[in-house]
């Protein structure tokens, strides 16, 4: 079967949307509980975990550590085994409007004939709704978005024709359109040359300075401690999490990325081979 | 003219002849009726659409159904002609979201459904000709036909392509036993059954056509209606979940519709060949545009045209089935627009390639230029205000610096030259003009920017960087050569900086 499970959007469906209310003080992303497996391998185990309002939270582990997948479950993208996963104290399907997504660049064909306009404007689709046309209003958004993203010159380039760099910045606009409160972000300066990279850090910290929380999962260990205010260390659970100061250090790095099968990882895994077959 | 009969004639001369046989159609739109009237028109007066027997048809006949005088022809033509602009919008969405052969597997799984379908209608005494019926069966198997595609890939290991191919197979042979079976049968006449497989306009009945026309009217609105959630599950169906819209609703959706161009495709255009009419105008439409929107347009106006040619001439001449030709016509276009498309075709693409060749050969003739004035001392030229004119360069010291041939250096010089960039001497030496110095300086710099990133930055020997720099540098774009200028601190703005290798030595062939 799909590992991918859909859920049905309130406002794409045309019923009412429940607001979210960032103020209330639940956490932006709260996981508890979170078991996911594809197909018998489980990926991520009993993970517990409240991301703090606010700030920049960088998830970091090993390849194959489910940090993807952890975003992607938050996106109810992934199935759960078991566990819940709430939104601003909701289901994510309630409050989708609060959230920004920025898949991994690699997920698309660049070849599709599309310009960079065009991809901003996606992020505005739901707020369209059903059979209906995109208005200037909404592409005068998508354009606004690409003046903060830098790309305001490329805006009618094909998507082919954008450097990896540019690719990225079109994917971050789409998500910058929907004025999320939460945005989760998949490896968004992979592939990204040094001065893309500056340029999607400064964004980033503004977003964090107009009360948003930026979840960004990443991969290159040396600037953990330059961009973010808080980590997340996992391996397929959570090894530890925090303010970047107290948790990013060397021991904890070893506990996460020395020993890529720990004892509990390997129950984990005998538990869910056992329970499945 | 004489090319329409060729067409009817001789199906060995088969492509051109039917293009020859459909501009001369469009010719015929044009001429005035009088043009058709023929000595023999009594004779083949009162003949029938529906008539099978293979006769020529008399210019009146043609101006008849060139001009939808006919209220059977009007209904076929227009029939056909809307399921193409249907399967050109349709097909668009299909193209982009890679399940081309999908619908391939569809279409052939409709063939059991079919003669099942006359089989039960004939065993309960009715005429079995009944097209709704027909198409109802058709609908059915092609739906199971996928429903089994989907247990192969989620039951087995098997590939989806293995199980399309084996889905498309077996079900069309179970078809085509089928077929032999009724014509076994008491009652049988298996004959209208076959039109299926290559599809005859012609053979379809006004109501049948009215059912198509509607029908395929509201495929079309509905893809129209649906064209912004098609074309996000198309670019991005992941986002597009994580954003709340049902990715296997709007899957569904698009198969419905896929569905519906087929089963309605089957008596006109055929279960072989329906799947070309989905494919081939999206895939030629791709050549002309970046933009879906132009892309659907121009694949719906080339299914459509196809569409419209395949019934006329159809519609005309007895035994022509309707799919080849609406294949052939669709082919054309594809292959036109595969050589002369503005966006990626193939004259595009070697232009593109030619235009590259000569900014490179430009490039090269400009440094070679500047770098000798730089060696023989006449730091001049590497000031921008100075205008005292540079040293001259004979072309066979040129020739000599890359390997380049003669011709090669001769049109660079021309096209320099052209652009007021050189200026030739009668002594077989070249030198650069005012503009000349300008643009050299500008490459220049770009070179030995990016030779000094190479150097410092990704470790690459000195004698070996300005052959490993000759290979980027026409590529640099505006952005880059900033970021090279903000890396390479504290040169001089607007300056040329000095060669970071010994000139002299190391002018390897590029």
């Amino acid at each position: 079967m799909s590992t991918t499970e859909v859920k049905h959007s309130t406002a794409a469906d045309g019923g009412p949307v429940v607001t979210g209310d960032p103020a209330s003080g639940a956490a932006p992303l709260s996981i508890h509980d979170l078991t996911v497996a594809y197909h018998r391998k489980p990926v991520l185990w009993d993970v517990d975990y409240d991301a703090p309002a606010g700030k920049l939270v960088g998830i970091v582990g090993p390849n194959g550590a489910g940090k993807s997948t952890l975003i992607r479950t938050a996106l109810d993208l992934v199935r759960r085994a078991s566990g819940s996963v709430n939104v601003f104290g909701r289901p994510y399907r309630r409050v989708r409007h609060l959230v920004g997504y920025v898949p991994q660049r690699e997920t698309v064909d660049w070849d599709f004939p599309i310009n960079a306009l065009d991809v901003v404007t996606m992020g505005r689709y739901r707020k369209i709704g059903w059979c209906l046309p995109v208005t200037g209003q909404h592409r005068t958004a998508a354009m606004d978005a690409l003046q903060r993203v830098g790309m305001a010159d490329y805006a009618r380039r094909q998507i082919a024709q954008l450097s990896g760099g540019q690719q990225q910045r079109v994917f971050l606009a789409r998500a910058l359109v929907q004025d999320a409160q939460l945005y989760l972000m998949d490896e968004p300066f992979s592939g990204v040359d040094a001065a893309t990279e500056r340029a999607i850090v400064q964004i980033l910290r503004d977003l964090r300075s107009a009360g948003k929380t930026v979840m960004v999962v990443h991969h290159d260990l040396q600037t953990v401690p330059e961009y973010f205010d808080h980590v997340l260390l996992l391996n397929m659970r959570v090894v530890a999490h925090g303010p970047t100061a107290e948790i990013f250090t060397p021991e904890n790095l070893h506990k996460t990325y020395g020993g890529r099968l720990t004892l509990l990882s390997q129950a984990a895994e005998a538990f869910a081979r056992g329970g499945q077959r | 003219m004489i090319a329409l009969w060729g067409a009817t004639r001789s199906p060995r001369r088969g492509g051109r002849s039917c293009l020859s046989g459909a501009l001369a159609l469009i010719v015929m739109l044009v001429c005035p009726a009088p043009v058709f009237a023929s000595a023999d028109q009594e004779k083949r007066a009162g003949r029938s659409i529906n008539d099978t027997r293979l006769e020529m048809p008399t210019w009146q006949e043609i101006g008849r159904v060139v001009r939808l005088s006919d209220a059977n022809t009007r209904w076929v033509v227009g029939g056909v002609t809307m399921l193409g602009l249907a399967a050109g919008i349709v097909g668009t969405f299909l193209l982009l979201r890679k399940r081309a052969l999908t619908a391939d597997v569809l279409a052939h799984a409709t063939f059991p459904g079919v003669t099942l379908a006359f089989m039960m209608t004939v065993a309960i005494g009715a005429s079995g000709k009944s097209m709704l019926t027909l198409l109802i069966g058709a609908t059915v198997f092609g739906v199971i036909g996928m429903l089994c595609i989907l247990l192969i890939r989620n039951t087995t290991r098997l590939k989806d392509d293995a199980a399309m191919a084996i889905v498309l197979s077996v079900f069309f042979g179970l078809g085509a036993a089928m077929i032999g079976l009724i014509q076994n049968m008491p009652v049988g006449s298996a004959a209208g059954l076959q039109t299926f497989i290559f599809g005859k306009a012609a053979t379809m009945l006004a109501s049948d056509a009215m059912l198509m026309f509607w029908a395929v009217l509201g495929v079309a609105i509905m893809s129209i209606l649906l064209f912004k959630e098609l074309s996000l599950i198309c670019f991005d169906a992941q986002y597009a979940a994580a954003q709340g819209w049902p990715i296997v609703r709007l899957d569904l959706a698009l198969m419905g519709l896929v569905v519906a161009v087929t089963v309605l495709g089957l008596q006109s255009v055929g279960l072989l060949l329906v799947v070309a009419l989905l494919i081939i105008p999206p895939a030629a439409a791709r050549f002309w545009s970046d933009r879906l929107l132009t892309m659907t347009i121009l694949s719906a106006i080339t299914g459509l045209l196809s569409g419209y040619f395949g019934a006329t001439i159809s519609a005309l001449v007895g035994r022509m089935p309707t799919g080849p030709i609406i294949v052939i016509v669709a082919a054309v276009v594809f292959v036109i627009s595969m050589v002369m498309g503005t966006k990626r075709g193939v004259i595009a693409h070697a232009a593109h390639q030619a235009r590259f060749r000569a900014r490179t050969r430009r490039h090269h003739l400009l440094r070679d230029l500047f770098e000798w004035a730089e060696q023989h001392g006449d730091a001049a030229t590497t000031e921008p205000d100075d205008h005292r004119p540079t040293p001259r360069v004979s072309l066979d010291h040129l020739l000599n610096l890359r390997s380049w041939s003669s011709g090669d250096l001769r049109r660079s010089v021309r096209h320099a030259r052209r652009a007021d960039l050189v200026t030739d001497h009668l002594d077989r030496t070249i030198s650069l003009t005012d503009t000349g110095v300008m643009e050299a300086q500008r490459i220049v710099r770009n070179h030995r920017l990016w030779e000094t990133y190479l150097i410092t930055h990704a470790d690459v020997a000195a004698s070996q960087v300005d052959h490993e720099a000759d290979r980027i540098e026409h590529v640099l774009g505006r952005e880059l050569v900033m970021q090279l200028e903000s890396i390479a601190a504290g040169r001089q703005p607007y300056r040329v900086p000095p060669s970071p290798h010994d000139l002299g030595q190391s002018s390897p062939a590029n």
